[in-house]
């Protein structure tokens, strides 16, 4: 259909979602001092939950033929498999990927980041940006922008 | 070097359709999109440009030209409208999020003189949106 010029032009394409999870933070590796002057009120062993809005940023050519860089219910249907019935409703502590890491946001982003990498291919992952609150949000795009 | 980001909102009604495709190609890749009676959206546009702060205005850019380039160009020829029937670069090409960001970027490129354009960022919605830098 599209003849032009624009065929081969690169986009950002993001998405938001939405799940909910509690979590601890909480480091074998400290004392219980130590995690209560690190991690404050988040130490609390009940754990505590948030709602988390994560972006999903992917980039390419956009398709000549659908005017797409990918089909969002590709993406979507992705995200609802690999991520969010993974973590909705869940406690991350339980998690395999947090059985020795601590399930802070920055954690988060990172797991998040490498599913997508690992499992989602129609497009390329730019970059994974949580908000765990209003006031606090963590992007991670890879190792080599660390 | 300093960004500055001017807000707009247009709304408009589309379609997806591609006439290469079978009923059914379009169909099973657009899904509910197709529907050619159109269906619409309240967009957000986003422009950022960037640029030195001009020792004298204070200014990277007059904010009042901006908006009168981001109205004649972008706005008039967008809000309200039916994209596929009235605005020329969809009668060739689809009007995803995607080429919005382009077509929005193609025409206000070359009517920005004293700043430059850094980026387009188009909100279909306020779950999806599409960021433009002018790449090839």
């Amino acid at each position: 259909m599209v003849k032009r010029e624009a065929r081969s032009m690169k986009a950002h394409l993001t998405r938001r979602y939405m799940f909910s999870a509690s979590h601890r933070l909480h480091s074998d590796q400290m004392s219980a001092e130590e995690n209560r002057a690190t991690y404050g009120k988040c130490n609390n062993p009940y754990g505590h939950g948030h709602n988390y809005l994560v972006e999903v940023t992917v980039s390419g050519p956009v398709d000549d033929q659908t005017g797409m860089v990918c089909n969002l219910v590709d993406l979507d249907g992705f995200v609802r498999t690999h991520i969010l019935e993974r973590y909705d409703h869940q406690n991350l502590n339980l998690l395999a990927e947090f059985v020795k890491e601590v399930p802070t946001t920055e954690n988060l982003c990172i797991a998040i980041y490498e599913i997508v990498k690992r499992g989602f291919h129609n497009a390329h992952l730019e970059k994974i940006r949580i908000e765990e609150t209003m006031m606090n949000s963590f992007e991670y795009s890879g190792e080599s922008s660390r | 070097m300093v960004y500055l980001t001017r807000k707009a909102e247009f709304s408009a009604s589309h379609y997806y359709h591609n006439p290469d495709f079978t009923p059914d190609e379009n169909q099973r890749i657009f899904g509910k999109c197709n529907n050619p009676n159109g269906h619409g959206h309240n967009y957000t546009l986003e422009v950022t440009v960037k640029g030195a702060v001009d020792p004298k205005s204070g200014f990277v850019v007059d904010l009042k030209q901006l908006k009168d380039v981001m109205s004649r160009e972008v706005l008039d020829a967008l809000d309200h409208r039916f994209l596929n029937k009235e605005v020329p670069e969809f009668f060739t090409s689809i009007p995803t999020t995607e080429n919005l960001a382009i077509v929005i970027w193609q025409r206000l490129a070359p009517k920005l003189n004293a700043a430059q354009l850094h980026r387009v960022r188009v909100y279909e919605t306020p779950d999806l949106f599409v960021d433009f830098y002018g790449e090839a």
